[in-house]
């Protein structure tokens, strides 16, 4: 009766998908799918431990909660399931659950003794992947790999936006005799993780082969590229099919292309009519995978939104995007910060607030902010490019464009160029590739002490580095805010040299991002740290771009001491924000470098980041008026520029608030091209 | 006594603790995992839940104990022993662990402590047993023979 090979009969040996559970053992899937079990029972940790060995999964036992949260945490991606009971005297199980799922988001399996409705019900709300009922057979546990295919089907088939991808696919997996499993449930993995593979955008293949979700990511070029093909069609007739053809990039599928054109459609619409849609803001943040790159949307933070969407753009970023409303969010790789708060983000009307506001939120809780997808990119050096592509900064330039001041009108324009002409291919350089600038805290105070406000003269270069569109909002807020300071003199960020690297022009205003300014960035130099903190928020969190950055970036400059956390968000949101980040880092190319300065600095430490940023954000300001609305942040408060220390929370709640309903007044999207890019994450 | 006859011997006690229900399935279970590399898990996961048993045994007469009986921590006590007999197989045990935590949530105390007394009963029998077949495992092993494996196709 028990299962015909007394040996862990991991009979699906179909070493085709080249899965690799785990290090070393490839093509083996599920053999050596790193399991972790959590029991205070010895003797149940003992035989499960026993029974997982047999099945050739690689097991470590701990028998306290707590012991295996610190070992999840300090190995994230060590572990590719947990197995957990549900009366622990620790920590109740569901608790564990929790905080697996938010913070490392693996699968987990409940199990007990107890098999009560209501209990089995509490793990099914708590966002338990099965239930096993002890004693647990080895049978059950022989098919618990189905769930760690199964999430990252899922994942990447929400990544993709395109459901069609597996259907075609389910074959029934060659399993092994048993449908034991207690899910029934069993996804054809083989097939899945092939097409995975296959379409896996070519630049970043390392996920695939570790469970993770594979996400095609949408750098610059591939974004321009992308553009260029849509053009070329026409908005109205650009189908997937025929710009996949038109782009021609081997491993790109049409599923990719249909989710990323989704997000770009969501994010021309707000370009023209800034209007927040709460729904794309969500939509597009939900691809946190996408990079959704700024396309050239609307520097609103709207449009970073689907830009988000677009591309891998991980949540965070968006999130950190948005928080940073800086718009600058530098592109910090990975930081797709949800355009959604952008919108609030890049109303830029109080440059000093977004900027303050976005930093506190970005403070990184990386997780929180996932609004801010518009501001897709990949985080990744990469994305930091193409964060600055103008699509992308679109986030950022909006924010910084705002931050100038009111140039939004400007910004807009600027940043609607940026978009243009990023789809042309010029931002390109504003992230300087990847150049997740980080916004090198050089931006400079000068920006944040002219009270970003100032003249954030749009500059009308800027706008590309405003990424078009993409620009996070965020990244402009906390720009925004820094450039008016400083940069009394126009930093009409509006222009936000979509030359610039990367959005950081954008950020211009925020030069006075000065992360360490401990003192309030708003508009004097402690917008800068905003920024930079942005940056370095992005920037660090290249994966991340957690809205926290972005937020956090802007109220970081707020907070200076905080700004330098948030800054580091705003940075890192402005730099998702789809300006390349790496323009913050002192890209900033044409635009305020100050900008790009603070965000830049994201990478860095947060508080050179800001620092980075401030000037930066300057040159942002000055260049795109973009006002970046880091308010967004606020609850749309756009002139709340730091008045409060945004704390993440905060800032999050106000980016999701603006989510939902983006006050649209607070958006003042006037970063057109503004390309926020360069908020260097 | 010859090691076939030892066998034998092993072979039918064991059987008869199955018939008996005083192990199930899970027991089984605990065999197949049992090999080369770990010649000793049987015996080393039943020691382990012996102490952890006994240990429970003591926590759960010491809180039917004290004049206020904290139930929860009654039935928290009870569920984690019924979730490790059920996992190595003690299936009278598991058992007497269901009824008691019925009795728990009535908030029993008196029939709290009848389950107790049937629990701590249910599992010195079945130490008993098993103690006894590894005695004979033992054996066996002692006389140069290996233990066979019991096939409870029935």
């Amino acid at each position: 009766m028990n299962p015909s090979n007394g040996k862990g009969s991991i009979s699906m040996a179909s070493p085709s998908a080249s899965w690799r559970a785990g290090d070393g053992v490839p093509d083996q899937f599920p053999a050596g799918l790193r399991v972790l079990v959590v029991d205070d029972d010895p003797t149940c940790l003992v035989i499960l431990e026993k029974m997982l060995r047999k099945c050739l999964y690689e097991v470590t036992k701990c028998d306290r909660a707590e012991t295996a949260l610190s070992l999840l945490r300090e190995n994230k991606n060590g572990f590719d399931i947990v197995i957990s009971d549900v009366h622990m005297p620790d920590m109740d199980g569901f608790k564990l659950l929790e905080h697996i799922g938010l913070e490392m988001d693996l699968p987990v399996i409940m199990m007990s003794a107890d098999d009560g409705k209501d209990v089995v019900m509490k793990g099914v709300t708590h966002g338990a992947c099965d239930y096993l009922i002890k004693p647990v057979r080895r049978e059950a546990l022989k098919n618990i790999w189905q769930h760690v295919v199964r999430k990252r089907r899922n994942e990447w088939r929400d990544f993709e936006q395109s459901g069609s991808l597996e259907e075609g696919d389910r074959q029934q997996k060659q399993s092994d005799e048993a449908d034991y499993s207690s899910s029934a449930n069993e996804g054809n993995w083989k097939n899945s993780k092939k097409r995975k593979d296959d379409e896996e955008e070519p630049e970043e293949r390392d996920d695939t082969s570790t469970l993770k979700k594979p996400r095609v990511v949408w750098s610059v070029e591939l974004h321009q590229q992308f553009v260029g093909a849509v053009n070329q069609l026409g908005i109205d007739k650009a189908v997937p099919k025929k710009i996949l053809e038109l782009m021609n990039v081997p491993g790109l599928t049409r599923e990719n292309v249909a989710s990323h054109l989704q997000k770009y459609r969501l994010y021309l619409r707000r370009l023209s009519g800034v209007s927040s849609h709460p729904n794309n803001l969500t939509g597009s943040f939900m691809n946190p995978q996408e990079a959704t790159f700024g396309q050239l949307s609307s520097l609103n933070g709207l449009e970073l939104q689907s830009l988000a969407a677009t591309g891998p753009f991980t949540a965070h970023s968006l999130a950190t995007l948005q928080a940073a409303g800086l718009g600058r969010s530098t592109a910090k790789s990975g930081i797709h910060m949800p355009l959604v708060d952008q919108r609030n983000l890049f109303s830029f009307e109080n440059p000093k607030l977004r900027l303050g506001e976005g930093q506190q939120q970005l403070m990184p809780s990386n997780k929180q902010i996932g609004l801010l997808h518009g501001i897709p990119t990949n985080m990744e050096p990469k994305q930091l490019a193409n964060l600055h592509h103008t699509a992308q900064s679109i986030g950022n330039m909006n924010m910084q464009v705002n931050s100038q001041g009111g140039q939004n009108s400007q910004n807009n324009s600027l940043l609607m160029q940026m978009a243009q002409s990023q789809s042309r291919g010029q931002i390109p350089n504003e992230m300087t590739g990847g150049h997740v600038p980080r916004l090198p805290s050089t931006i400079g105070q000068p920006i944040l002490t002219t009270g970003i406000g100032a003249n954030v003269s749009p500059r009308n270069g800027i706008p590309e580095n405003i990424r078009s569109a993409g620009y996070n909002p965020v990244s402009q807020t906390s720009s925004m805010l820094n450039f008016p300071m400083n940069n009394a003199s126009e930093l009409p960020v509006n222009g936000f040299p979509l030359g610039s690297t990367s959005g950081v022009s954008s950020l211009p205003s925020k030069g006075s991002f000065q992360p360490d300014v401990n003192s309030d960035i708003k508009g004097s130099v402690g917008f800068i740290p905003s920024f930079d903190i942005f940056n370095d928020l992005q920037q660090h969190k290249s994966q991340h771009w957690e809205l926290d950055n972005v937020g956090i970036t802007f109220d970081a400059s707020r907070h200076s001491n905080s700004a330098q956390g948030s800054l580091d968000l705003a940075q890192s949101v402005l730099a998702h924000q789809g300006f390349p980040s790496g323009q913050m880092t002192g890209q900033n190319r044409n635009t305020a470098t100050i900008g790009n300065t603070m965000f830049s600095s994201n990478n860095g430490t947060e508080n050179g980041n800001a620092q980075n940023v401030s000037p930066h954000l300057n040159a942002l300001l000055f260049d795109n008026p973009i006002r970046v609305k880091t308010e967004t942040f606020h609850d749309s408060n756009p002139a709340i520029i730091f008045p409060e220390p945004f704390g993440q929370e905060d800032l999050m709640s106000a980016l999701l608030k603006q989510q939902e309903g983006m006050p649209p007044a607070e958006h003042e999207f006037d970063i057109d091209g503004y390309s926020m890019d360069d908020i260097s994450v | 006594m010859e090691v076939g006859q030892m066998q034998r011997r092993l072979v039918d006690y064991t059987k008869s603790l199955f018939m008996e229900g005083f192990l199930d399935s899970q027991f089984l279970q605990l065999q197949q995992l049992q090999d080369e590399n770990n010649p000793d898990f049987v015996v080393e996961v039943v020691s382990l839940f012996f102490e952890d048993s006994e240990k429970l045994l003591n926590e759960l007469t010491r809180a039917l104990d004290q004049t206020n009986v904290e139930f929860k921590k009654v039935d928290a006590h009870v569920h984690q022993l019924k979730g490790s007999s059920s996992s190595i197989g003690a299936q009278r045990v598991k058992n007497a662990c269901i009824a008691f935590r019925n009795f728990c949530e009535e908030q029993n105390t008196e029939a709290c402590m009848r389950c107790l007394q049937q629990v701590k009963q249910e599992y010195y029998l079945v130490k008993n047993k098993l103690e006894t077949m590894f005695r004979l495992e033992q054996q066996i092993v002692a006389a140069g023979g290996s233990i066979p494996i019991i096939e409870m196709s029935s």
